[in-house]
């Protein structure tokens, strides 16, 4: 268990290190900040001295060392446009999107995961119909068009929601958290729902596929014919037997809704960190873009940590180690 | 593109809904801009969004008003008194946001500290360059010595917000994040500011200028535009700016919604290569290697010429927008006003190729940012489409401006679309940046991608700025602008319009300069 776990955080490791580089070089490639963050009357000496400042005169691997230098140190740079520590932009706004995203996973989960097993279940009958006609919508509208609908029908229209940002926010654990104001609650309801609305067709597809395959198997038959109560067939011999999959696309699912959150933020103006790395881009603002996918691997990588050791809660005959991998 | 046009309609539906009855002045207001600001210390960074933000809190010795004329703020009057020293008299009785009196010690520290904040990628130091000297009469009056006999000192300081000695002493650009150092003069004081969040501000009772009607300020950076025009229409936000062209008329037909414009000072223009000799995407229509065209200014006469300005402005711009002939507009210190804007005449500019030795035309690359100016990558496309009509076969490519602009100066384009701001309000502003030589000791052209050079532009251009009086200077500039435009030293497009609207009810001053400032909002009587 330990030495999986080892080998696991050095596997992290080699794969921060290869996403740096790329990164790195990627951002380069692209071209020179200075044209984009300086005022284009500044003068050619002027330019040439914040070039300087910001170490960007130097050939890129001499600028690909220092960083790593300064990364060992905990140091992943600072942020050219806001001259404030890359790491701290990127972990102020992580909360944001943290509570964005697992509120959209759960809401998903809640929703997507019973309406799967309904419509699995009754296969022929009309609402299951309907529910997959829907999940067909969940998995093929584009995210942005949905939350302009969403702003559309529920903000403009109805007046019911507010459109923007995340309303008061109340401080615990040292980190501002809006889930747990009502009036937070009242602004994460839309972007939440938006960016679980992919997720949730996704899970009543994975549940009705699972279950429709489980149903059919003869032990299922075999405890009916026994005459076990319908709930405990259905929590014990259908649900948990179909969860594995379930659970590693929830891991990594919860991973991309993070990553990938940068639609919704834009759109309902949710200050998290996709909004930051959208404008870290058009700024080509390097120190922020890279600390950004750091942060965003050592996220997957401990996320797929603890979709393994979940598999060992759910099935048994998953050990944990290096001899079976 | 798909996208992009997906999301236009998707905000033309969102357009159409109508937005419930006027709103009672209210004390607190929520503006939403399009751009975050990078930071609140006012001189860690010159782009124009951090410069609005920090507007509100700090004040000027000299403010340029909405139609960029120079106007008194903390400076009550500047008079040369000669040798190249400017006597300024500082307003009696102003206050900092603490209590602590304004003075000229504040003026001093304001001067040293502005241009070595570290780490800045945009320097203020160019605006301090003008002087050599700087020192306190008494507790009211400052002398400033100046290197040139030249009133750019006072352009320049309309530029600099002065912070206060006794807050600002010591402290970094973290300091005046945190709102420990930010101490103003200014309508609002600090309240609170989170990195691309909202910045939080509070009415300054004792604002020189008179108080604000609202107490609290919420300014909150919305990019995306299809939901900042939503943010207005749902009423969670009073006041937005930079109003996207394709909702503009929906908005103007919605009774809740005011609307609030203005000229920008921005002007669109193409740029071409006009020195070498072979330029990187022009060859003829076979695809062989030819001299660059661009050299010949009948040709690009021509293709000035092919360009329906007033096609553009209203199809693509909603109208939005003027012709344009020079960088400076109208308004400006040294506009031409003999210069007309572009004319359109295919058939002379067919002529003039002809004449020009390319009967059978050329090709060409025509290159733009996508997401940097107002229609941008729709106007490169028309402007494609009218070059094809004189017979130059073109190509387009746009790209996003972090792509663009450094590209662009790499000199990588033979003919780009982009535009200029002449913040100052003055045309030798843009003279020195895109016209004059590009002269890396001198620092004049530095924004000359195309590499324009003409030595009777450049001698305009600089007795221009060494002149004292400004009418004098007005007049050389507007004659180096005759010159270059008569040449097509580039290609003036048109002015952009800054739009912004409001929920019924409010008002709201619009500025050429495009700063959306919370003191310029007001309810309506």
């Amino acid at each position: 268990m330990i030495a999986f776990i080892i080998q696991r955080v050095f596997q992290g490791a080699a794969v921060v290190l290869a996403m740096s580089l790329i990164v790195f070089v990627g951002v380069y490639a692209i071209g020179d900040p200075v044209e984009i963050l300086i005022n284009p009357d500044a003068d050619q000496q002027t330019r040439e001295a914040v070039r300087q400042s910001l170490g960007l005169d130097k050939p890129l691997w001499m600028q690909y060392l220092y960083f790593v230098k300064s990364a060992l140190h905990g140091d992943l740079g600072t942020s050219f446009v806001f001259n404030i520590p890359a790491i701290q932009l990127i972990l102020q706004r992580l909360p944001a999107t943290l509570e964005l995203a697992l509120t959209a996973t759960v809401l998903a989960i809640l929703l997507g995961i019973p309406l799967g097993l309904v419509s699995g279940l009754n296969d022929k009958r009309w609402y299951s119909r309907m529910i997959m006609a829907g999940s067909i919508l969940g998995f093929s509208l584009p995210t942005f068009w949905v939350g302009l609908i969403l702003i559309l029908v529920f903000g403009v229209w109805l007046g019911w929601l507010p459109v923007y940002g995340r309303g008061d926010t109340v401080r615990f654990l040292g980190v501002e958290w809006s889930i747990f104001t009502l009036d937070g609650l009242r602004h994460i309801i839309l972007p939440a729902f938006n960016l679980a609305l992919f997720k949730i067709a996704l899970f009543i597809r994975l549940t009705r596929a699972g279950v429709m395959e489980v149903v059919n198997q003869d032990y299922i038959r075999f405890a009916n014919a026994m005459g076990i109560k319908k709930a405990r067939l259905l929590w014990r011999h259908i649900l948990k037997n179909i969860m594995i999959p379930i659970v590693t696309v929830i891991g990594i699912e919860f991973g991309s809704v993070v990553a990938f959150a940068v639609v919704t933020e834009s759109i309902f103006n949710w200050p998290g960190m996709g909004k930051l790395i959208i404008e870290s881009i058009n700024h080509l603002d390097r120190p922020v873009i890279v600390a950004y996918l750091m942060v965003i691997v050592v996220m997957f990588v401990i996320i797929n940590l603890l979709v393994d050791l979940l598999y060992a809660g759910l099935d048994p005959r998953v050990r944990l180690g290096s001899s079976n991998r | 593109m798909k996208m992009k046009s997906i999301v236009a309609a998707a905000g033309l539906a969102v357009m159409t809904a109508s937005l419930s009855p006027a709103v009672s002045a209210a004390e607190d207001v929520v503006i939403g801009v399009r751009t975050e600001a990078a930071s609140v210390d006012p001189h860690f960074s010159y782009v124009a969004t951090s410069k609005a933000a920090v507007t509100n809190i700090f004040d000027t010795l000299i403010m340029r008003d909405k139609d960029l004329q120079l106007a008194p703020a903390l400076a009550t009057s500047w008079e040369h008194i000669g040798d190249g020293v400017w006597e300024l008299k500082l307003r009696e009785g102003v206050t900092w946001h603490d209590g602590e009196p304004f003075t000229a010690e504040d003026v001093l520290f304001t001067f040293e500290r502005a241009p070595n904040v570290p780490n800045s990628p945009a320097p203020f130091g160019q605006f301090l360059s003008q002087i050599s000297d700087a020192k306190a009469v008494d507790d009211h009056t400052i002398h400033i010595t100046t290197r040139n006999p030249s009133p750019q000192v006072l352009f320049d300081l309309a530029e600099v917000p002065i912070i206060s000695k006794h807050a600002g002493e010591g402290a970094a650009t973290a300091d005046y994040n945190d709102g420990k150092a930010t101490i103003g003069t200014g309508p609002f004081k600090f309240v609170s500011w989170q990195p691309g969040g909202a910045l939080k501000l509070a009415r300054n009772d004792d604002y020189w200028a008179g108080p604000s009607e609202f107490e609290n300020i919420e300014i909150v950076a919305m990019p995306n535009d299809a939901s900042r025009v939503a943010a207005l229409l749902s009423g969670d936000v009073d006041l937005i700016d930079a109003v996207p062209p394709e909702s503009y008329e929906t908005l103007e037909n919605n009774d809740g919604v005011e609307i609030w414009k203005t000229p920008d000072v921005y002007t669109a223009y193409l740029h071409m290569d006009t020195d070498r000799e072979v330029s990187p995407f022009i060859t003829a229509k076979d695809g062989s290697e030819i001299k660059n065209p661009l050299l010949d200014p009948k040709v690009r006469e021509a293709l000035s010429l092919a360009i329906n300005r007033q096609a553009i402005i209203d199809r693509l711009m909603n109208g939005l927008a003027q012709p344009a002939g020079q960088l400076a507009g109208p308004t400006m210190t040294g506009f031409n006003p003999d210069i007309e804007p572009g004319a359109y005449d295919p058939e002379k500019a067919k002529a003039l190729l002809a004449e020009a030795g390319y009967e059978d035309g050329f090709k060409i690359t025509l290159h733009g940012p996508n997401n940097r100016y107002v229609a941008d990558a729709q106007i490169v496309q028309a402007l494609a489409q009218m070059f094809e009509r004189i017979g130059v076969a073109t190509e387009v490519e746009t790209m996003p401006a972090n792509i663009f602009f450094p590209r662009g100066s790499n000199r990588e384009f033979s003919i780009f679309f982009l535009a200029w701001g002449s913040a100052q309000g003055t045309a030798w502003h843009g003279l020195r940046g895109v016209l004059m030589t590009y002269d890396k000791e001198k620092g004049y052209g530095p924004s000359n991608r195309g590499r324009y050079s003409n030595p009777e532009v450049d001698r305009l251009t600089i007795e221009s700025m060494s002149t004292f009086d400004v009418d004098e200077a007005a007049r050389l500039s507007a004659e180096a602008a005759g010159v270059a435009f008569r040449d097509f030293a580039i290609i003036p497009m048109h002015y952009q319009m800054n739009v912004w609207a409001s929920k019924d009810g409010f008002e709201y001053e619009p500025r050429q300069d495009q700063m959306t400032l919370a003191y310029g909002l007001s309810s309506q009587q």
